[in-house]
């Protein structure tokens, strides 16, 4: 359980880092872009629109802290 | 070869060549201090275990439909890209200490002496620390390669860049018995993160079910705008971190002094 637990833990610094907001914040991204897309909008601006939003607020937060 | 398989190709070449420079650090201290043949099983072991991982994932992912496969590679290269790049402009606007090669390599040598005697044979020390090292930095290594290669259906071409970048890396260091300090490390990372975000802003919108206008051409301008964009955060950062007229700056920002490298020392990542 200990092994499995660590494992997990690696796995989650691994995948996700520093800053879990940004793991969370494409996932929306990509959810709403999928969303758009599929109502026939086109959606090709959400994600770089997201993405450049999420970079700002993650390094402000570093600075921040 | 087409301006996507280049822009792999120089992605998967950049991040490696940054983690293997990381890895050699650590097998030069465990070798020179305790054991070279221990050092070295170590990294023969960590890179079969990571070659064995490219061999079963590779055809694993590429079997994928290509509209899944993009969305999950496109969201996993955002979140790994976003965070190489997050890090590189702190470091680059004086925000975060640049990673010292000569540092880390002191550190690991203080370590490798206060773990005890060395064993004839098998050094279990030098073993573990050259295989964890390598395997630890080979494992992004082989994320880029596998999500690059299996999108482009194409791994082979990342597993060769893969391979140069870890031979000229090699042949640096056996040719000036040191670590690689003087590699502009935080320059390439931002380079590595520039394209990791840009290539997963086109996939993971592209597998998302959106059209990008012009198709692949748009890598064309995701790029330059995504490097703009970070470069712009940089100078922001910088701007707010320079000591106002009348010499004094937020708590804040004048508690980072001591780890901020100068402008010219923080772009060409020494």
């Amino acid at each position: 359980m200990t092994r499995l637990a660590a494992f997990g833990r690696f796995l989650w610094d691994f995948v996700v880092g520093d800053d879990w907001r940004i793991a969370v914040g494409v996932a929306v991204a990509l959810a709403v872009t999928a969303l758009v897309a599929g109502a026939g909008i086109a959606a090709w601006w959400l994600v770089p629109v997201a993405t450049m939003l999420l970079l700002a607020v993650s390094v402000g937060r570093a600075t921040r802290t | 070869m087409t301006g996507t398989e280049l822009g792999l190709a120089v992605s998967v070449f950049l991040a490696c060549a940054v983690e293997a420079v990381e890895a050699l650090t650590i097998v030069l201290a465990v070798g020179y201090s305790r054991s070279w043949r221990s050092s070295m099983t170590g990294v023969a072991a960590a890179g079969l275990v990571l070659a064995a991982l490219t061999a079963a994932l590779g055809p694993a992912l590429t079997a994928l439909p290509i509209n899944v496969l993009r969305v999950v590679v496109g969201a996993l290269l955002l979140i790994f890209g976003l965070q190489w790049l997050r890090k590189a402009i702190l470091r680059a606007s004086g925000l975060k200490a640049l990673h010292d090669e000569r540092q880390a390599y002191e550190r690991e040598l203080v370590a490798a002496r206060e773990a005890g005697t060395v064993h004839q044979g098998l050094d279990a020390y030098s073993f573990t620390i050259a295989f964890k090292g390598v395997l630890l930095e080979g494992l992004e290594v082989v994320f880029i390669v596998l999500t690059f290669g299996a999108n482009q259906h194409n791994v082979g071409l990342a597993a060769a860049a893969a391979g140069v970048a870890v031979a000229v890396v090699i042949l640096a260091g056996i040719a000036v018995h040191a670590p690689l300090a003087r590699v502009p490390e935080n320059t390439m990372k931002f380079a590595v993160g520039v394209m990791l975000t840009s290539f997963g802003t086109f996939w993971g919108a592209e597998g998302a079910g959106a059209h990008w206008p012009g198709g692949d051409a748009a890598l064309l301008v995701i790029v330059p705008v995504v490097l703009l964009y970070a470069l712009g955060l940089v100078a922001l950062l910088r701007a707010r971190r320079a000591p106002s007229p009348h010499g004094e700056g937020s708590e804040a920002w004048r508690a980072s002094e001591d780890a901020a490298p100068s402008s010219e020392e923080a772009i060409i990542g020494t």
